[in-house]
This record gives structure tokens, C-alpha cells and sequence, in this order.
């Protein structure tokens, strides 16, 4: 058994998606752990989201709610805040990760905690809290069965769903048996056996905390109720048996209302886990007298969401309901994984997500795709992400030499006579080059293509050569 | 006789005469006077993809010069066609788009044929290409007219919706990745045994066939060409 290294640290901090990528695709475990999961979520998401005649009209239902709240979210965001305060919660307003951070931290302490149990979420995920409270001398425990694996292998999530992905259940048990503290010895990789490792531990965190910690998968402000979806029922742990209940929610999660969920919870499981109906469905609101969390806080996240909201073309991005049915598609990301993008969100919605939320930073991710559009077509909020890449590519900065190279293939391409003297000239210039039928080598840059392909040779006679012999 | 104009794309005007020289045999056989104009160039997709905004609006206003006067402009490309018709309305507020059929929106939808008379006794697998397939909506189309073709023994590729890897800039600024996707497709096609690899766009059969000549595998073919060949 070898000491374990955390595979986020593989990838070299701050690398640019194409380095990291290099880095991840030289994974030979990793790309069989990605090829493997993401194929088989795949598979069953295609699967039950072909059950529905109606998916379709789902998706554009969903879309179109998401583009209303939009439009109306300075509107709703109070009118959560009204519903949920008369129910008895406490919102709490943060604008970016620092001040949802020290909220949270004033909160636990107040509660006279040092400790809490959390619910998986993507929110605390993005403002880093775990890192945050450690800092602080306060310690939070993952209780979602794949982030307490990467918790334990002070890791970092790769997956927006299953943030274990790239681990195989081997890894797994080597983890557990070097990290947990009481997990049984002789512990075997038989799945069954991990989870009772995994609950017997989870169990004695739950009986024994009084704050947790969630964030929420949707915000409804017509009754100030916060959901949570899940399959493990530690989620439901968290949200019930504590007596402080701290729940951190992006702005764009809220609903006008109730019944919008009834679209939504018939997209997010078949999407996300490829079930009809995911196992645990939680939905509470303020405080009820004797059951459940006595003090229910609400921290309500910007951290750059308002900033998205003002790119009419971008601001779909924050439609996004994080099933991930994007990433378990997306061909680059089940090659490179999680880690090479860099940023929590991962994948074909990370690529548009990161730096909108982080403008000036991850320029390089709106290019992490050949713009193929299978994460489109899957996405059950319709999110159009390859027309949200290529508007990015449109606003973000380029370098010289490819300025250089773009626009003097413009110029040729805006004159005709200059475009066809340059299509002659193509097969002069390929001259050096040329190996049995095929250009092969080339000069950088045009090696970064002939590293792994050929080129064919132009022509000798042309389409246009061709067609002026016959117009005679 | 019905007029149609036909843009080649600058990749064939480049790389593959034959692929345009069928398209007109096609159309001409179906009766269509086919018209080149020679002014034309590129639609502006390279520049529009890698951000360069506005080299791709100039590029398509000068689409629309050239092709402006036609009622149908025939390509043989899915994603020169799926260009017009997603982009060219946010970057010059043109719907030339909705004018610009790729072949096989031609044949089928236009011209309401899907046995163009062809005959090519090959195996042939197909690969269905990214923006042909999800930005444009071709559906089976092409594989309609490839199925009526005489003589033809289609065989299946495994994965046949995954992408090939090439994505126009893509395939050299994230050249790892887009080699990885190519090994798995070149790898596919080469268990097809297929005698030959159609697709809808040269500029992938371009990326394909530069792995395959190095691999071994399906000689790649537009399947316009195989619809131009006749017994």
C-alpha cells in the first residue's frame, strides 16, 4: 500500500487548463476511473430521461423559470428573505466568500460550537469554509459519503456530483484505512463494506454535533423554504437533528414558487444520478416549534453572481442546477478530470461559470472545448453553453502572435484575388514538408497539429481550377 | 431550371476539390443549374470560435455580398452552414442562414429526395460530426441518402457521437486532449473494418484522416462523394 497522495496536488497549482490537462491525461488509473463512471452515469441518465414524453417541455419550462428569476431576482431575493424571516429563520446577506465565511464562523461560535457536520454543497465548496474554519480553529466534517473521501484524502472534489470520481474503490479502501481513525481493521474494497465503515463513522459525528452546515439546491420565495436533495440520508441527519442549522445558498437558487419545483424535481435526479426520484428530498422553513433545528440561519451568496447577471448572453450560466449531466458527457472532461479546470465547478459549465464568477481569471476554460454541444443537449435547463464559450472567447483577451495569425488570415480571406494566390502558394509552401502523400512534419506552431496527425496535400488542380475548364 | 449557389468552404477550395466537384454532379443530375460565385471565401467560423469578433462579422458581411442574391446556397459542411445560421444573426443581424442548406438539408428537405441515384459498392461506416449533428439538427439525413445508395454495405460505428477532437482552434490549443479523442475515434473506425469513414465535414475527416494515416484504419470520404459515384 503506498502513502497516498492527494491527486488535486498532481496538478500543478494556477496551470493553465492545457497544462493541467497534460498532466491529468498522463493518468493511465485516472482516465480508466473517469471513462468508467462517467459512462455508466451516462448511460443511465439517457436512459430515464428518455421515459418522459414530455422532457422536452421540462426543459423549456425549466429555462424559462430560470430566466424569470433572472429578470426578477432583486425582487424574489427579498421576498424569500420576508417569507423566510416570518417563519422564524434569521438571513443573513454576504457579498462575496470572505464575509459568508465570517457569518458562518460568528455563527458556530455563537452557537457555542467548534465543530460541524455538513451537507455535501457546492456554495461552501466555491467560498472555501472548510478551509476558512480551520483557519479559525473551528473544524467542519464532510458527512456525503465521496466528500468525506476527499476530505479524507485532503483532497479536493473533481466532480460536481461525485467528487470522488477520479477514485476507484480500491483507493478508496487505502484511504480509509490510513485516515479514518476507526475504520475496521482487515477493511476489504467490497462497496458494502466501505459504506458500514463509512456510516459507523458518520454516525457518531451526527449524535454528537449541534451545529450543521448545508447549502441548498433550490430557494423558494413564495414560502421561504430551502430544499435539499440527496441519496444518502446524511443530508437529512444534518438538516434534522442539530440544534443550529446554518445553510449557505447562491442567490440564483431561488424559485418564484412552490410549484416550480415540481419541474425541477423531475429534472435535477434523472439528470444528476440517473434515478426518477432521488432518495431524500428535504424542505423545511424557519423554525417549527420542538422538531428539528431550533436556530435556522440563512446566509444569501453573491460572490460575483450579480456580476453574471449583467451579461445578457452569460447570465444563463446561472440557470445552472448543478446535475452535472454536462460534465459525465463532456469528452474533454472525461479525459483531463476535475482537477485540470482548476476551479470547483469543473467541466462545460465550470468553462463558463469560473470566469464569469472570477472575471480576469480562468481565461484559458472558455477554450477547454472543441465546442461539440453534447453538454448542450443534455443540459435540463437548457443552458446553451457553447454559445456562452464562444461569447467569452469574444470578450476575453488574446494573445499576439494568434492576433497576429487571425488577422492576417483575414485580410486574405476579405479579398478574393489575394485568397486564391494564397491558395496556390499553400502547395508550394507544403513542398518542404511533404512525406509519402501527407504533410507530416511541420515548424511550430503548425507541430502542435503534426505532433499526432498528418496534413493532406493540396491539390494540384483546384475546385476553381476545375470549374472555370468547364464553364469554357 | 431551379438556380442554386453553392459555397465550397475555404477548407475544400483548399484541401478537397473532390467534395465540391460532387456536389455539383449531384445537383446537376438532380436538374439544378449550379452557380459558383468566386468571390467567395470562408464564413468566418475559425475567427467567430477563437474569439475574434470582429474579423468574423467582416468575413460574414462579406458572406452576404456574395451570396446575398440567391434563394438556396448549398454546402457541403454542417458546420459552415450551422455558422450562418446560429452566428451570423448576432454578429451582422443577417438571416442569410435560413438560406444556407448543408447537402443533406437539401436533398432531403428541398429538393425531397433521398435516392440520388448513386452507386458504391464499399463498406462504409459513418461518422456523424458534432455541429452537423447537435447545432444544425441534420438527425439521419445523411445516413437516408447513404442508405439508398446502390450496392452500399453500411456498418455501424461504436460511439459514434463522440467528437473527434479537432473543435478548429481547439485541436492545437488544447492539443493533448483533442489527440486523446482522436485515438478513440481512430480506434473506432479502425473496428469497423470499414473500407471507408463518410462524414458531413471535411474539417473533421481532415483531423480523423491525419490520425488514421498514422494508425491505420477507414479511408476518410465526404459523403457527398460517395452520393456523386454512380455504377
Amino acid at each position: 500500500m503506498s502513502d497516498l497522495v492527494p491527486a488535486a496536488s498532481l496538478i500543478p497549482a494556477g496551470a493553465p487548463f492545457p497544462k493541467a490537462a497534460k498532466v491529468a491525461l498522463g493518468m493511465p488509473q485516472l482516465r480508466r476511473n473517469l471513462a468508467h463512471a462517467t459512462g455508466t452515469i451516462r448511460a443511465k441518465r439517457a436512459k430515464v430521461a428518455g421515459e418522459l414524453d414530455d422532457w422536452e417541455a421540462l426543459r423549456d419550462t425549466a429555462a424559462a423559470v430560470k430566466a424569470n428569476v433572472q429578470r426578477r431576482l432583486p425582487e424574489l431575493a427579498v421576498r424569500f428573505e420576508e417569507n423566510a424571516t416570518a417563519a422564524g429563520a434569521v438571513v443573513h446577506w454576504a457579498r462575496d466568500a470572505a464575509e459568508a465565511n465570517r457569518i458562518a464562523a460568528r455563527l458556530v461560535r455563537e452557537a457555542g460550537a467548534e465543530e460541524v457536520v455538513k451537507v455535501k454543497s457546492m456554495a461552501t465548496q466555491e467560498i472555501e469554509l472548510n478551509e476558512h474554519f480551520e483557519a479559525e480553529g473551528l473544524r467542519a466534517f464532510e458527512t456525503d459519503l465521496a466528500e468525506l473521501i476527499v476530505q479524507l484524502a485532503e483532497d479536493k472534489p473533481s466532480h460536481i456530483l461525485v467528487p470522488a470520481i477520479h477514485y476507484n474503490r480500491t483507493e478508496i479502501r487505502d484511504i480509509f484505512s490510513q485516515r479514518m481513525g476507526d475504520a475496521p481493521a482487515g477493511l476489504t474494497d467490497d462497496p458494502a463494506a466501505l459504506a458500514e465503515a463509512a456510516r459507523l463513522h458518520l454516525r457518531r459525528r451526527f449524535l454528537s454535533s449541534t451545529v450543521a452546515v448545508s447549502g441548498a439546491n433550490f430557494a423558494v420565495a413564495e414560502t421561504g423554504s430551502l430544499v435539499v436533495v440527496e441519496s444518502e440520508g446524511n443530508g437529512r441527519m444534518c438538516l434534522t437533528m442539530p440544534e443550529t442549522l446554518i445553510s449557505i445558498v447562491g442567490i440564483e437558487k431561488l424559485l418564484p414558487d412552490f410549484a416550480d419545483l415540481e419541474v425541477f424535481m423531475q429534472l435535477l435526479p434523472r439528470s444528476s444520478t440517473g434515478e426518477r426520484m432521488n432518495p431524500y428530498t428535504s424542505v423545511w422553513t424557519g423554525v417549527q416549534d420542538g422538531d428539528g433545528p431550533q436556530h435556522v440561519h440563512i446566509i444569501l451568496l453573491d460572490n460575483g453572481r450579480t456580476g453574471v447577471l449583467a451579461d445578457e448572453v452569460g447570465r444563463q450560466a446561472l440557470s445552472c442546477i448543478r446535475c452535472s449531466a454536462c460534465l459525465n458527457v463532456c469528452p474533454v472532461y472525461e479525459r483531463t478530470g476535475g482537477h485540470a479546470y482548476g476551479h470547483v465547478y469543473p467541466g462545460p459549465i465550470g468553462a463558463i461559470l469560473a470566469p464569469q464568477l472570477e472575471p480576469g481569471r480562468h481565461d484559458d476554460l472558455p477554450y477547454a472545448s472543441s465546442l461539440c454541444g453534447a453538454c448542450y443537449e443534455v443540459c435540463p435547463v437548457k443552458i446553451n453553453i457553447p454559445e456562452v464559450l464562444v461569447h467569452l472567447r469574444q470578450q476575453g483577451p488574446h494573445g499576439a502572435g494568434e492576433r497576429a495569425a487571425m488577422g492576417a488570415a483575414e485580410a486574405v480571406m476579405a479579398r478574393p484575388r489575394l485568397w486564391r494566390t494564397a491558395l496556390r502558394l499553400a502547395r508550394l509552401g507544403s513542398m518542404p514538408w511533404r512525406r509519402k502523400g501527407f504533410v507530416r512534419r511541420m515548424p511550430w506552431p503548425a507541430s502542435r497539429w503534426t505532433a499526432s496527425r498528418d496534413l493532406p496535400v493540396p491539390p494540384k488542380e483546384s475546385f476553381r481550377d476545375w470549374w472555370k475548364e468547364r464553364e469554357k | 431550371m431551379t438556380r442554386v449557389a453553392l459555397f465550397i468552404t475555404c477548407v475544400n477550395d483548399a484541401l478537397f476539390p473532390e467534395t465540391p466537384k460532387a456536389v455539383v454532379r449531384i445537383l446537376e443530375r438532380l436538374g439544378y443549374d449550379v452557380d459558383f460565385p468566386a468571390a467567395q471565401t470562408c464564413c468566418g467560423q475559425m475567427h467567430a470560435n477563437s474569439g475574434f469578433k470582429k474579423d468574423a462579422t467582416r468575413l460574414a458581411r462579406d458572406f452576404d455580398d456574395v451570396f446575398g442574391g440567391y434563394d438556396a446556397i448549398v454546402t457541403p459542411s454542417g458546420s459552415c452552414a450551422a455558422m450562418a445560421r446560429d452566428q451570423y444573426p448576432h454578429l451582422t443581424g443577417s438571416d442569410i442562414g435560413k438560406r444556407v442548406h448543408e447537402l443533406s438539408e437539401f436533398l432531403v428537405d428541398v429538393a425531397g429526395v433521398e435516392d440520388v441515384g448513386a452507386h458504391f459498392p464499399h463498406t462504409v461506416t459513418y461518422h456523424p460530426t458534432c455541429h452537423g449533428t447537435r447545432a444544425l439538427g441534420l438527425g439521419d439525413k445523411p445516413l437516408r441518402l447513404l442508405r439508398a445508395v446502390g450496392g452500399i454495405d453500411l456498418v455501424d460505428l461504436p460511439a459514434a457521437d463522440q467528437c473527434c477532437g479537432f473543435g478548429g482552434t481547439f485541436a492545437l490549443k488544447n492539443a493533448e486532449v483533442s489527440t486523446a479523442m482522436l485515438a478513440d475515434k481512430c480506434a473506432n473506425a479502425a473496428a469497423t473494418s470499414a473500407e471507408y469513414l463518410a462524414a458531413a465535414d471535411n474539417s473533421c475527416l481532415t483531423h480523423i484522416g491525419g490520425g488514421i494515416s498514422r494508425t491505420g484504419g477507414p479511408r476518410p470520404i465526404h459523403y457527398a462523394e460517395i452520393l456523386a459515384s454512380t455504377a
